[in-house]
């Protein structure tokens, strides 16, 4: 049987992992390179290198944008958003807060039970998508002022109580503990990009149509992502409250546009179907660095946003401008 | 294996069979009461001009879309088709004619989608799904398609191959190929017949369309004949001029149209050692009034030389003359501006092309915009005017100006796509495979078209899968072999033989 013509051209496999997984290597570059700036600004103005204490305050902060960024790229993935990132922080933060008392049942009892109103909140959101055949960014939309409006009802006051026992789990100031989550965080990706479910995300944000064409079951899908989506905000909501000691029904409307920020940042495509969530946490901890770096230049607090909107789009900008590099070099 | 068991008088059972099939998108009925059955163990070749409904009528079949009317039935069993997935599950596989490959994922995620290999705790084992893509493509003779490159990075042959190894390795015992040679050159069409012979041998129903009659004689069974939505005809034997007389409901010559005497005019283009990403030094020169084909075997260079000229990728080296003035096209938008203008109708009309979302004008009058508005807003009766004077002149089939493109039958995209670039009336033409997908009709008409463009002094250069044509077509034919030109052919007396013969030689022979 003639066969096609044969032009053997081919890359060895590393050079395919690395050309394909481009956007992550750089987000990985640009946190390596945001936390050399902060140590150089940190020595310059503390003549000492940073230590235990800012890595543990460092990643403690971290922590819940890296969760809701990770929530937002399931979502994004699929080519949709999920704008109500915030409204499930705010209000599972606040149940959080008047729900937890300081026994060990009912902080693994309501930790389990508040990931499940995220994901609740999460299925809202996708069925409204997927069945509703709404758009995502009405839909979230719409949702996110809802959430926040339940939020405000059950916590009217910002306060309540986290235990303290919560908050060495969650949030340990003595220790880096959360570099563990962040493991798992990682390691769990790796190990959802080879489920039947990863493999549909990626596919439905790649081509819908041809997607179901293959078989996939496209509704389904989308569903779940918005209920991880959901899920992961919810896991958002107990580290801040962990962080805090204490809830704050308005503590998550900013991470609605940094979730997504930082999963711009970590090279995760908001036309979908490309990018990893590994890059959102990474994204996560870049934008944290350049609040620490900004906090130790000593800028005027009410520049604060001025140079963080700068900074951004410098980094925006420079990885865009490398990544078209290589690529044409490939 | 033998036909299906029979029914009664000694009728076969079909393997699939559609009844009545109706189906209306909007105001356009694609399908009307059509009735089609493809038996075990032949190929039944399903032929029609643009917008006849073919493609319809298969995705009916394989269960991507539903039907308004009728019944569609599997070796005997009336069943309801609600997704690609139901019809898997009866072995029924297609291979769409726009092709359904998710283009940031690897050959090997896109041939394993749905059937991955699992390891421990039944994740997806990346390493097996390589090796797995790798035999799959080897199995099949094919050694040239990397299975860890991304879908996105493959030329349109390639793509629709690995489209159709992914249809044929699931054991399909009814396959329907909608168009799978229309992006393919004779060897990779010799290659597809093979394999398509085996699954007869093995029993499978295979249905198959194609715009091109030679396909068609070589390796169909059975032919069923498509006119406005519904089925006119089903035969074993029946002649081109006979069959093109059904699809059209009239007499069309099936011949190409007299080459206009090659010009010795002035040159319009001319190239020099131009070098880059997958071209090297070439050297050539397009006269006003001259066809020039370009030849040879996908992937050698074409799409990537068709594409420096229009500015959309940068050469290393070289220089690029028009009308005499060497000239920099830095950009698509560039070569349209520069000079007389060069416009090009490219490969891939669904992603490099059309805004399949907008309507058929807005597509048509995309690059003369300026030109047919009045301080800054556009004048719709002038607007209204060309685009439906294109749109009669090139026999457009759509409900109107105003349906989207992606509405509309392959075809008849392809035709918006031509239009386009004849409104903004550039004096270079580069044609990048314009007859891929189009009837036998309408390329009649294409050919026609381009002698009378070329007539009126306007230069083509023109590239075709399809060796005949150019052979037919141009004045003279350059063959690019590894992306440097292999071999100059005058075109008189051409022959298809010639031009393949020159694309396959080998460098030491
Ligand atoms: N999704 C759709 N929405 C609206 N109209 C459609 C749609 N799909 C097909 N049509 C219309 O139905 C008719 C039949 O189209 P179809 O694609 O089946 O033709 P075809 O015979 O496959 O043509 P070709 O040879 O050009 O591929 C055309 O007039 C087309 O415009
Ligand atoms: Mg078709």
């Amino acid at each position: 049987m003639a066969a096609p013509q044969a032009i053997a051209t081919r890359r060895p496999r590393l050079a395919h992992a690395m050309l394909q997984s481009a956007p992550l290597l750089l987000s990985l570059a640009m946190l390596a390179a945001s936390i050399v700036v902060y140590c150089a600004i940190y020595l310059a103005s503390q003549h000492r290198l940073p230590g235990g204490f800012e890595l543990t305050s460092t990643v403690n902060n971290t922590m819940p944008l890296a969760m809701a960024a990770v929530g937002q790229s399931f979502v994004v993935l699929t080519r949709g958003i999920d704008l109500s990132v915030g409204g499930i922080i705010d209000l599972t933060n606040a149940v959080a807060a008047v729900a937890i008392h300081d026994s060990p049942a009912s902080m693994v009892g309501w930790s389990l039970a508040i990931l499940a109103i995220g994901a609740l909140l999460g299925l809202v959101n996708g069925l409204l998508v997927a069945v509703g055949r709404l758009q995502p960014i009405l839909v979230t939309l719409a949702t996110l002022s809802i959430f926040q409006g339940i939020a405000i009802r059950v916590l009217p006051q910002p306060g309540g109580a986290i235990p303290d026992a919560y908050g060495a789990v969650l949030a340990n100031v003595d220790a880096p503990i959360s570099l563990i989550y962040v493991a798992l965080l990682v390691l769990g990706w790796r190990v959802f990009r080879r489920t039947r479910l990863g493999v549909s995300i990626f596919a439905i944000g790649n081509d819908e149509p041809a997607a179901a064409a293959n078989g996939i079951d496209v509704r389904r899908t989308k569903i779940a992502a918005y209920v991880l989506s959901g899920t992961f905000s919810a896991a958002a909501g107990l580290f801040l409250a962990a962080a805090a000691t204490a809830g704050d029904a308005t503590t998550g409307n900013s991470y609605t546009l940094t979730s997504i920020v930082a999963i711009v940042l970590g090279g995760v495509s908001l036309f979908g179907g490309r990018g990893s969530a590994v890059g959102g946490i990474a994204g996560a901890f870049v934008t944290s660095m350049i609040v620490n770096i900004l906090f130790f230049s000593h800028i005027d607090p009410l520049y604060q946003n001025f140079y963080e909107g700068l900074f951004l789009v410098l980094a925006v900008t420079a990885a865009a401008g490398i990544g078209h590099y290589f690529r044409r070099r490939a | 294996m033998s036909l299906a068991e029979s029914a009664g008088a000694g009728q076969p059972v079909p393997a699939i069979e559609g009844v009545g099939i109706s189906r209306a998108f909007g105001g356009v009925r694609a399908v009307q009461d059509a009735s089609f059955a493809a038996l075990a163990g032949e190929v039944h070749a399903l032929v029609g001009e643009n917008g006849a409904g073919k493609s319809t009528l298969i995705k009916i079949l394989g269960g991507r879309i539903r039907p308004d009317a009728g019944q569609v039935r599997v070796r005997g069993a009336a069943v309801l088709l609600n997704s690609p997935h139901d019809a898997h599950r009866l072995g029924a596989w297609t291979v769409f004619q726009e092709l359904t490959l998710l283009p940031a994922m690897t050959v090997a995620e896109n041939l394993l989608l749905g059937r991955e290999p699992r390891g421990r705790l039944g994740l997806i084992d990346r390493r097996a799904m390589e090796r797995d893509g790798e035999a799959m493509l080897a199995g099949l003779g094919i050694h040239h398609i990397d299975p860890l490159a991304l879908v996105q990075d493959l030329p349109l042959a390639e793509r629709q191959i690995v489209e159709i190894v992914r249809a044929i390795t699931q054991d399909p015992s009814i396959l329907f190929l909608d168009e799978p040679t229309s992006s393919l050159m004779e060897r990779e069409v010799a290659w597809l017949f093979g394999q398509i012979r085996r699954l007869r041998a093995a029993g499978t129903a295979i249905v198959f369309t194609s715009h091109r009659w030679n396909e068609i004689v070589s390796i169909a069974d059975r032919i069923t004949v498509c006119r406005g939505g519904t089925n006119v005809g089903t035969f074993t034997e029946i002649g081109e001029d006979e069959a093109v007389t059904l699809m059209t409901g009239r007499r069309v010559g099936s011949q190409y149209p007299p080459r206009p005497p090659a010009p010795a005019g002035e040159t319009a283009l001319a190239v020099r050692n131009l070098s880059g990403e997958g071209v090297h030094d070439v050297s050539l020169e397009l006269r006003k009034g001259e066809i020039l084909g370009i030849g040879g075997l996908a992937g050698h260079g074409h799409r990537e030389l068709f594409f420096m000229l229009f500015g959309a990728q940068q050469p290393t080296g070289g220089e690029i003359r028009l009308d005499g003035k060497p000239v920099r096209i830095a950009s698509p938008r560039a070569a349209v501006r520069t000079g007389s203008g060069i416009a090009l109708v490219p490969e891939d009309r669904k992603t490099e092309g059309l805004l399949l979302a907008m309507s058929v004008r807005d597509n048509m009058s995309l690059t003369i915009l300026s030109r047919i508005a009045s301080v800054g807003v556009i004048r719709q009766a002038t607007e209204q005017r060309l685009c439906r004077g294109i749109m009669e002149m090139l026999k457009v089939r759509a409900a109107g100006l105003a349906s989207p493109v992606g509405a509309l039958s392959g075809g008849n995209q392809q035709k918006v796509l031509l239009g386009r670039w004849l409104l903004a009336d550039c004096r270079t033409l580069l044609l990048y495979d314009v007859t891929r997908g189009v009837d036998a009709a309408t390329k009649h008409e294409i050919y026609e078209l381009m002698t009378r463009l070329a007539g009126e002094g306007r230069s083509i250069m023109f590239y075709s899968s399809d060796a005949e044509e150019l052979a037919h077509q141009a004045h003279r034919v350059l063959v690019l072999r590894e992306g440097r030109i292999a071999a100059e052919l005058d075109g008189t007396g051409l022959t298809a033989e010639d031009i393949v013969a020159a694309a396959m030689r080998d460098r030491a022979a």
